[in-house]
């Protein structure tokens, strides 16, 4: 990929346009909205607001007229669905032991002057690390989900996704940038995934938001600080298309992180050093150029001092 | 304050100018820690704190201060509390109960208005109040002819922002729905809710029974009408999931006894429930002493507590502490964890009344229809 561009949210005050301008973007473009799932077809603002210049590449309403078609295929695919759901929830029991050891050392340090540097820094790391270990191997469980997956299935091959393969690589003709919108960061991935749609696409210019920049990051973070039930553990989902490395962006960051505790801002970025992990809000901006990130005035990145950094990646 | 109060009282002499700058100086009734001071100025023979705080005398005096027309009074008021209250006023043999009308917090119900006192860490969930952001749902009315009344039924349907045909919805059934529209915000708390991802978008059907002492209170054809009658139609008129897990009742009071009642008599019809300080009086021996009101609930409630089987596979449980059905809904707690349904309890510093019931909206419907969250990154 030569050119991928993160933004923050886009609903009510859209950078998009003025991104794309800055890439000397001047023809058509291709939108995903599969992460808004059945109402992938209502993009008539996100249409509007790039002057009537995309083709929505229907994502969504591909790969239902896929699972109909071949319901080999769309049984396979909920069978893995329900191995990766159990998997999460094995991996969510352990994750709450090993998050809340983590948390409550650094609270710990945090509120209390008296603790001892010496004494409790060996036992945070260990306690971050422990974290770092279980989301590795949950990881590892997941892309042996996949692998088995593909290799039964090899989704590829199969006609009906070929035929859209086909479809798509000429509605790709001719597109200078591919925009990525959030959603159900799930599907959205599910959806590019079975279809290979960044193969197809190659290394044309990218420009995702929100969920559409967390599946092309390596590894997809849920996250949310005070949700109404549950701690709000921050979770991996799985392995992310992993166009972009380095980076975990976070949208909605200041609505969803308690981005003032600093404790949690220190673990969170711990956790997934050398992963930035990156706010991406109104006017974020994160630009990926085949070998270097560079963060947009504004953006922010989550600081193992627990404070939030503005400074370039 | 009390410290002011104190001031005021040991003052040798107070004119009116002074009375009227210490009114104008501070916020009534004034919260300073865990102590709280209403105040009342006029003459009168008595004032009165008339509050519904169980386990407290119910008509709290308040002390004149000499010389003054100033009334005043002193009480505990633990963290985030939230007291309902009116001020009775005798003067001249006459009883009135008022507003307080030093304070501008008011809280709406059926029967009229009720000044408020929030205890010192006490927050209006923002969610409660309209986020220009979120998209709003909208209200329809709608009327069934119901065999089990014998009589046409209004109803309203809250339809969810960028409802879709296509789209399979979970069915949520408010008893007292149009009292929960006008005194506990509920089309503001759907629509937030929905906007946050904290619960999935729904459609919520809306009854308002015009007799609820008695439909609510275990009657057979309520269960028969909602189980048998408006679900049925809102299946018809909706893209509805339809299956018991996606089927909620909801009510609070005598609504709530009503939504446990007929979840019980139509057991594999609604898989939730979200039950608000409901009126679950029981007897473990004797009769009960709740009043003729109560008469068919108790029996119901003593059937439920010796065979409660399993009607349901979620609930949500919440009461105020100020309640003096505190103790029943404490006691359903256990019970209902036993039959293994998944239970939330949830108890707060608050009382028998809208505001409360309204402020238990986001943890209620997120616990039995959560939403996409953790998911949906828009």
């Amino acid at each position: 990929m030569s050119q991928i561009v993160f933004l923050g949210p886009q609903r009510t005050a859209p950078t998009l346009k003025r991104t794309i301008d800055s890439l000397g973007i001047v023809g058509p473009i291709a939108a995903i909205t599969a992460g808004w799932e059945e109402r992938e077809p209502e993009d008539l603002e996100l249409s509007e607001h790039l002057g009537g210049r995309t083709t929505n590449l229907r994502l969504y309403g591909r790969i239902e007229e896929v699972f109909k078609r071949d319901p080999e295929l769309f049984e396979a695919m909920r069978e893995r669905h329900d191995a990766m759901r159990l998997l999460q929830e094995l991996y969510r029991q352990r994750l709450a032991h090993a998050h809340l050891a983590a948390r409550e050392l650094l609270s710990a340090v945090e509120n209390n002057e008296s603790a001892l540097p010496d004494l409790y820094g060996p036992e945070i790391d260990h306690a971050i690390l422990a974290l770092r270990n279980l989301d590795a191997h949950h990881l590892k469980r997941v892309l042996a989900v996949h692998a088995d997956f593909e290799q039964r299935m090899r989704p590829l091959e199969r006609p009906e996704v070929m035929r859209h393969r086909e479809e798509l690589e000429r509605e790709l003709n001719g597109a200078e940038a591919l925009c990525i919108a959030g959603g159900h960061v799930a599907i959205l991935l599910n959806r590019l995934r079975l279809l290979g749609l960044m193969e197809l696409w190659g290394d044309r210019p990218v420009i995702a938001w929100s969920a559409g920049a967390m599946v092309l990051s390596e590894r997809i973070v849920l996250f949310h600080d005070s949700p109404p039930q549950g701690a709000g553990n921050a979770e991996v989902l799985e392995v992310g298309l992993g166009c972009v490395p380095g980076v975990v962006p976070l949208p909605h960051a200041k609505k969803r992180l308690r981005l003032d505790d600093g404790a949690r801002v220190a673990l969170f970025a711990r956790r997934f050093a050398p992963a930035r992990c990156v706010a991406l809000d109104r006017e974020s901006r994160i630009d990926w150029n085949g070998s270097e990130l560079k963060l947009g005035a504004g953006t922010r990145v989550l600081s193992d001092c627990g404070e939030l950094e503005g400074s370039a990646v | 304050m009390t410290l002011v109060i104190g001031e005021l009282q040991t003052a040798s002499q107070l004119d009116s100018a002074e009375v009227d700058a210490f009114l104008a100086e501070n916020e009534f009734p004034i919260v300073d820690g865990t102590k709280v001071t209403f105040v009342w100025r006029g003459h009168a023979d008595e004032v009165n704190l008339r509050h519904w705080i169980y386990s407290l005398e119910s008509a709290m005096p308040f002390t004149c201060v000499h010389g003054t027309d100033i009334w005043f009074l002193h009480m505990e008021l633990p963290e985030r509390s939230r007291v309902e209250y009116k001020l009775e006023v005798i003067q001249h043999g006459r009883r009135q109960l008022l507003k307080d009308p030093l304070n501008p917090h008011l809280a709406l119900d059926p029967f009229g208005a009720n000044s408020v006192v929030h205890g010192e860490g006490h927050e209006r969930p923002d969610w409660t109040l309209e986020d220009s952001e979120a998209r709003p749902g909208t209200i329809a009315e709608h009327s069934i002819k119901s065999k089990a009344f014998g009589e046409q039924r209004d109803y309203q349907v809250y339809l969810p922002a960028r409802f879709h045909s296509s789209r399979r919805y979970p069915l949520l059934i408010v008893h007292d729905g149009f009292d929960f529209l006008r005194f506990a915000e509920l089309q503001t708390a759907l629509d937030n809710l929905i906007h946050r991802l904290e619960i999935p978008p729904l459609i919520a059907a809306l009854t308002q029974s015009p007799n609820r002492m008695h439909e609510y209170a275990d009657d057979e054809n309520h269960a028969k009408f909602l189980a048998g009658e408006l679900v049925p139609e809102m299946e018809q008129l909706y893209p509805l999931v339809g299956t018991p897990s996606a089927r909620a009742l909801m009510g609070a009071s005598f609504g709530a006894v009503a939504s446990l009642s007929t979840a019980w008599r139509n057991p594999g019809v609604f898989g939730n429930l979200l039950l608000c300080s409901g009126s679950f009086a029981f007897t473990d021996i004797g009769e009960h002493q709740r009043g003729p009101a109560f008469d068919p609930i108790v029996p119901f409630v003593n059937a439920f507590r010796a065979d409660p089987g399993r009607p349901v596979d979620k609930v949500y449980l919440s009461c105020g502490t100020y309640e003096s059905l505190i103790y029943e809904n404490r006691s359903m707690v256990p019970l209902l964890q036993e039959t293994g349904m998944s239970v939330r309890w949830s108890e707060v510093r608050d009382g028998h009344n809208w505001e409360n019931w309204r402020d238990r909206l986001r943890e209620g419907l997120s616990w039995i229809f959560p939403g996409p969250l953790w998911m949906v990154y828009e």
